[in-house]
């Protein structure tokens, strides 16, 4: 199915200028427009392409190794009291479902004839990604990144570096993930003639968060099939974790005219929303305008935006993709917080019953879908089939985790 | 007419550009942005921009992220900007103010207008707002008779600017390269292409900004443009000064240069 992973369907759109409902749209520098149009003009293009999908479908398939798998989790299942179903994009190349976006704009950069990319990155994930696919695909690539986080994740500065890519601190503001965007930002407005700015996650102005999610929406897809395939049913629920949201967006599109499943995102609760530190958008933000787009937001009474906490550097975002605050606008989808020791306790339970060390944003998903199953089940009367994104694997996590669990050796 | 415009043709008549001069409310201070603002009209700066700190400032260079920063850290809220505005436009100088939109968003748009122009405040200039989404600041700047001041800039189709320059009232800002805020060691070769773009497809008056820093620039701009707008170079004359005093006396040098190169279009 990856083979046309582009083909149309019948799930929901934006308007022709990016609006989900009252959210998205674009705000942005003029400067920016001419950009913002031209991509949106290459993307319907290549969309409509056949070649564009078959190449696009062959990198997947070649490259990144989807279809993912759609994984029982027996031991798992038991513990949770429902079928757990989880969608192995940790398998992916580069370790998470961030692969299929950066192939799918590294595709559209060549298209329109640009030779550099700029990225944001957290956690460096979508940063070790835009760097693979830049260099796969012979791209200049500068990958912005907050002080604070190339101190934190120096492994994965130095992954970008191996991979051709620069690495530049961001010193202004808080310096951390919104800084980094900032910072790509006013870059892509002064080199916009041959730059692609390759946003990670389906935020961001109009057409990202669309286009981000066409291109991710791979997972859901597969899935869907799979799942069917598997139980000759769909799942009764799909869960996944909401950072900016592309995961999720793209697991979850495939299932939206599907009303009988129901859509779950755990967005990341940090100490608890009661604390004001966490990262839950748009269950603990509030309506308004960040990088480009209107959507939930974490704000002060003034619309500055706040700094946003979270265990799981790829949830730590204090915005969210404009269609994830349509769907919740809508109720199409649920959104609920799962705090870092929620997190960090699937995160421990998945590492035990199954062998797996998820990404630390996957375990928000698992700590979600471990609350849910037993609301689920009292409600169908019987146990329910789930499908969770497993989106990412642990392996950058190791350190966060092990320092967590205070399970690090002392310094030598 | 506005307010703005009256200044325009004032300075259009004495064979001058408009030199208008951006200051970030409540940097350093709220009273010590009073008194910066107070100085640089005293100095021969026309027009004051007003800019509302923000946390994400896109449009921006370090120098006006690290003022906003500044106010930001020292606790100045929206409410300042309104009173800070007040004072400023008690000097008879036109006060025109820069925001992103979130925090006119945030106050609600129709309490904004009507608090900015009870301020004495003439118009917003919005560098993340295009006319596209723009609706309810349509609606709130007709209400409460403000100007509408939006971007054009080098990358703008003609149809763009056609359409964003129908959208202006009191004047357009042409930003003069591709780029953020920030002082430049040359002025752009794009900005008069794009100021002269814009006059085949409006009469407003056009204000250049994006990369002015001396009075002998600001002297090249005012030789195709109607404004000649600066910014980070003004910051930085407070934010590079040891007290607060001998801020306001390179600001007042600085601001007096500029007023010297506007009266002397390069042309």
């Amino acid at each position: 199915m990856s083979a046309d992973a582009l083909a149309p369907v019948a799930g929901p759109q934006p308007d022709s200028t990016g609006h989900f409902g009252r959210f998205g749209g674009r705000f942005v520098p003029e400067a920016l427009v001419a950009a913002l149009d031209e991509l949106d003009g290459a993307w319907r293009t290549a969309m409509a392409d056949e070649s564009f999908r078959a190449e696009f479908g062959a990198l997947l398939r070649d490259y990144a190794g989807t279809p993912s798998l759609l994984y029982e989790a027996r031991r798992f299942s038991a513990k949770v009291g429902a079928r757990v179903l989880l969608k192995r994009e940790d398998l992916n190349h580069t370790g998470a479902h961030k692969v299929r976006n950066v192939l799918g704009q590294a595709l559209l950069t060549k298209r329109m004839g640009k030779t550099r990319v700029i990225a944001e990155t957290g956690a460096g994930q979508h940063g070790v990604a835009t760097a693979t696919a830049a260099a796969l695909f012979d791209l200049e690539c500068v990958v912005y990144m907050g002080q604070v986080d190339t101190e934190r994740q120096a492994l994965n500065v130095a992954r970008m570096r191996m991979l051709g890519a620069t690495v530049v601190p961001v010193t202004n503001g808080s310096r951390t993930l919104k800084d980094a965007m900032n910072e790509a930002m006013r870059d892509w407005v002064a080199n916009v003639d041959q730059t692609h700015y390759l946003i990670g996650t389906a935020a961001g102005p109009h057409p990202f968060p669309a286009m981000v999610r066409d291109f991710v929406r791979g997972i859901g897809d597969e899935a869907r099939q799979q799942c069917l395939d598997l139980t000759g049913e769909l799942p009764d629920a799909v869960t996944a974790c909401v950072g900016g949201g592309s995961n999720a967006l793209g697991i979850f599109h495939a299932f939206v005219g599907d009303e009988a499943v129901r859509l779950y995102g755990f967005e990341a609760g940090g100490d608890g929303l009661a604390t004001g530190r966490h990262a839950a958008s748009i269950t603990g933000g509030s309506t308004g305008v960040l990088h480009g787009t209107r959507t939930f937001v974490l704000q002060d009474a003034d619309g500055q935006t706040l700094e946003s906490h979270s265990i799981s550097a790829g949830l730590d975002y204090p915005g969210v993709g404009p269609e994830h605050a349509w769907l919740h606008d809508t109720g199409r989808a649920s959104y609920l917080p799962v705090t870092d020791d929620e997190a960090m306790a699937a995160f421990e339970l998945l590492c035990r019953t199954e062998g797996i060390i998820p990404a630390i944003e996957s375990a928000h998903a698992l700590a979600g879908t471990v609350a849910l199953a037993p609301k689920l089940a009292a409600e169908l009367g019987r146990e329910p089939t789930i499908v969770v994104n497993l989106s990412g694997r642990g392996d950058k996590d190791v350190h966060t985790a092990g320092d967590y669990f205070g399970i690090l050796d002392k310094e030598r | 007419m506005s307010r703005i415009g009256v200044a325009f043709d004032k300075a259009r008549a004495d064979g001058r550009a408009l030199l208008v001069g951006c200051m970030p409310a409540g940097f350093p201070t709220v009273e010590g942005s009073i008194a910066a603002m107070t100085a640089m009209v005293e100095a021969g700066v026309d027009v004051i921009e007003v800019e509302i700190p923000y946390s994400d400032p896109v449009m921006d260079g370090p120098v006006i992220q690290r003022a906003s920063d500044i106010a930001l850290a020292g606790g100045v809220r929206t409410a300042d900007t309104m009173r800070i505005i007040e004072a400023v436009a008690a000097t008879g100088a036109p006060v025109v103010t820069m925001t992103y939109w979130n925090p006119v968003e945030r106050y609600g748009v129709d309490v904004f207008a009507r608090d900015l122009a009870s301020a004495g405040g003439t118009g917003l200039i919005t560098p993340d707002l295009i006319p596209d989404e723009a609706d309810e600041w349509l609606a709130a700047s007709d209400a409460h008779g403000l100007d509408r001041t939006f971007l054009v800039s080098p990358s703008s189709t003609d149809a763009r600017l056609s359409m964003t320059v129908q959208h202006c009232r009191g004047f357009v800002y042409a930003t003069a390269v591709m780029g953020v805020t920030g002082a430049r060691a040359r002025t752009s070769d794009a900005a008069p292409t794009l100021v002269s773009r814009a006059r085949a497809v409006t009469d407003l008056p056009i204000g250049v900004g994006l990369g002015v820093g001396t009075g002998a620039q600001a002297g090249t701009v005012a030789g195709y443009a109607d404004g000649v707008i600066v910014g980070s170079a003004l910051v930085r004359c407070v934010l590079d000064a040891p007290t607060e005093a001998d801020g306001l006396a390179a600001l007042r040098t600085l601001s007096a240069e500029l007023a010297e190169g506007v009266r002397n279009p390069t042309r």
